[in-house]
């Protein structure tokens, strides 16, 4: 699963690699007439809309295959990184950015293009750039509070909108296409010799109505992890597809025994995790389980995964999830976590039959008999089992180390 | 003679593969304004190395880039723009010192301007975490708050104010 780089690449590799993207960048940029201050300003007086052209296009056919690629799980959205939102200075800075576009004809990409190509203009902007780039250092005391004023997270505009991923990308491919049309018809009437005159309209026709296409679909498609986690959280997921089941019994006995053959998969969150887990167990809670990093515990076929949830359908759940995703040999334990110390530990409550077990038949005579050794087992087990516990809190260290998140930047 | 432009949609497209393939590689955007802060922050701590370290702008900086600024990744990727763009005007003959401007201005009020416009780019990139390429255009493609709210300033003050500056290109 991508992105690649927090794993896969070398820090040398990616250099290389950022060599080579910027190269196409830049490519593309002269080659749409990037280049040219005086192309990029007429998006603003209505002589050249080439600008809202490039980026706009640009920016759906990115968005457009980030929502694609996530879907079908081959890009994880969660490792990819979301320019944080501080809100004042997200204002401040575009507003600011704003003037210099119009004053200067360039933003800094262009006019690195612009530059390539022996244009004076731009080199000065690239001075004016870097300049500005100082004042700012050497005023971040006075800047530094508005800079990080209104912070709101590495947040996502469908979820400040309150609407679905889906709803806001085929908005946004219906104002592109609307503002292609208009501005064509404003450019036509401002510059009759503009870039317009020459288009073939028939097939930009054909090519708008696929992109509006494309927004249709992208309006059904959520997310590759969304998908799968909705899949298996519904009720009737959890009733029509069997786990094989652990009793408690067995797990704790199987504490005690120290089995090297079992892993305990403690699906509970982080802080239920860290107020009480049991010996050896891995704490892998929510869309953890999609992570790489436990592919190694969860991918063992050898040993016998024992999800334990708080309670038996939050394992479950988890359960059918680690199947979904192709990781053999799970189990989940019978009552969960809550009911497994009530019933092994504190005594307190006697363990009952697994949630979903088909009714099987019994005989009265060896019923009685295995409730006595039951009993037994239990009663025996308990200090044990708790004296396990407590050690295992002590001893608790992170076994598994989380990748940090791509970091960022412009 | 020159060649012609590119049909815009067909650049736009190709751009947002771009775009897309780096998203997929390493995880965010493309960018810009963060080799400028690099080559500042790399310039100001080799001149002044003392100011460097008691300022917290630099000091932050410095250790975000792991004390080596200009191997950072977006000065890899700006140097393959500025390799980018020159063979792009190889191809398509355009390689020739000229400044471009209105018809209404002087060579020098242009070239002022032009400082004075980089100026509050580079300002306003600090500001807004990024430029046009790394907060607005990046943050469409994966869809961030921030990066909408500050394309929508940058082109939403554009528009207000070009009638005043209108001398500088019509």
């Amino acid at each position: 699963m991508f992105p690649l780089v927090p794993n896969l690449i070398s820090e040398e590799l990616n250099l290389i690699v950022a060599l080579l993207l910027g190269i196409a960048f830049g490519f593309i940029l002269e080659q749409a007439g990037f280049s040219s201050s005086r192309k990029l300003a007429g998006v603003f007086y209505g002589y050249d809309f080439t600008v809202l052209r490039v980026f706009f296009t640009a920016g759906v056919t990115a968005m457009s295959g980030v929502i694609i690629l996530g879907y079908l799980g081959w890009l994880d959205t969660d490792f990819m990184y979301i320019n944080p939102t501080y809100l004042q200075a997200a204002i401040l800075g575009g507003v600011i950015m704003g003037f210099g576009f119009i004053i200067g004809g360039f933003c800094p990409g262009t006019s690195v293009a612009g530059m390539a190509i022996g244009k004076i203009d731009a080199m000065v902007f690239v001075g004016g750039g870097l300049i500005g780039v100082f004042v700012y250092g050497e005023l971040y005391p006075w800047f530094e509070g508005i800079t990080n004023a209104d912070f709101l997270g590495n947040i996502r505009i469908f979820t400040s909108l309150g609407i679905s991923q889906g709803l806001f990308a085929f908005a946004l491919i219906a104002v592109a296409v609307g503002a292609f049309i208009m501005t064509t018809i404003i450019e036509k009437k401002v510059a009759p010799d503009g870039p317009a005159g020459s288009f073939d309209h028939t097939m930009h026709r054909y090519a708008g109505i696929a992109v509006l296409a494309v927004g249709v679909v992208l309006l059904f498609l959520p997310d590759y992890k969304d998908r799968m986690l909705a899949k298996v959280g519904t009720d009737e997921f959890l009733q029509s597809h069997p786990v094989k089941e652990t009793t408690m019994d067995e797990l704790a006995f199987r504490i005690i025994d120290r089995d090297p053959k079992i892993a305990i998969i403690d699906v509970r969150s982080e802080s239920e995790f860290a107020g009480g887990m049991l010996p050896g167990a891995v704490n892998i809670s929510g869309r953890q389980l999609f992570q790489k990093e436990f592919s190694e515990v969860l991918g063992n076929k050898h040993k016998r995964k024992i999800f334990v949830g708080k309670n038996e359908t939050e394992a479950r759940t988890a359960a059918l999830l680690a199947m979904e995703l192709g990781y053999e040999n799970i189990t989940v334990l019978c009552g969960g976590m809550e009911q497994f110390l009530g019933t092994m530990v504190t005594r307190t409550m006697s363990g009952s039959a697994c949630q979903y077990a088909a009714a099987q038949q019994h005989s009265p005579v060896m019923d009685a008999l295995q409730a006595k050794d039951t009993e037994r087992f239990r009663s025996k087990a308990s200090a044990q089992l708790a004296a396990m516990i407590a050690e295992a809190k002590n001893a608790s260290v992170k076994p598994v180390k989380l990748v940090k998140k791509v970091s960022g930047g412009c | 003679m020159p060649t012609k432009y590119m049909n815009p949609y067909l650049a736009g497209f190709l751009l947002g593969l771009v775009l897309l393939t780096t998203i997929v590689i390493t995880g965010r955007g493309l960018g810009a304004s963060g080799a400028l802060k690099s080559a500042v922050v790399a310039t100001v701590s080799t001149v002044a190395p003392e100011h460097a370290r008691s300022s917290s702008f630099y000091a932050e900086n410095l250790k975000a880039l792991h004390e080596n600024p200009l191997k950072a990744w977006l000065v890899f990727e700006v140097l393959g723009v500025i390799i980018g763009g020159f063979l792009s005007g190889v191809v398509s003959d355009r390689l020739t010192f000229t400044i471009e401007k209105g018809p209404r201005i002087t060579n020098t009020m242009r070239l002022g301007f032009a400082l004075i416009g980089g100026l509050l780019f580079g300002l306003g990139a600090q500001f807004a975490r990024g430029c046009t390429s790394g907060a607005a255009l990046t943050g469409m493609a994966v869809l961030s708050t921030g990066g909408i709210i500050t394309m929508m300033g940058i082109f939403g003050t554009g528009y207000a104010i070009a009638y005043f500056f209108r001398k500088l290109w019509i």
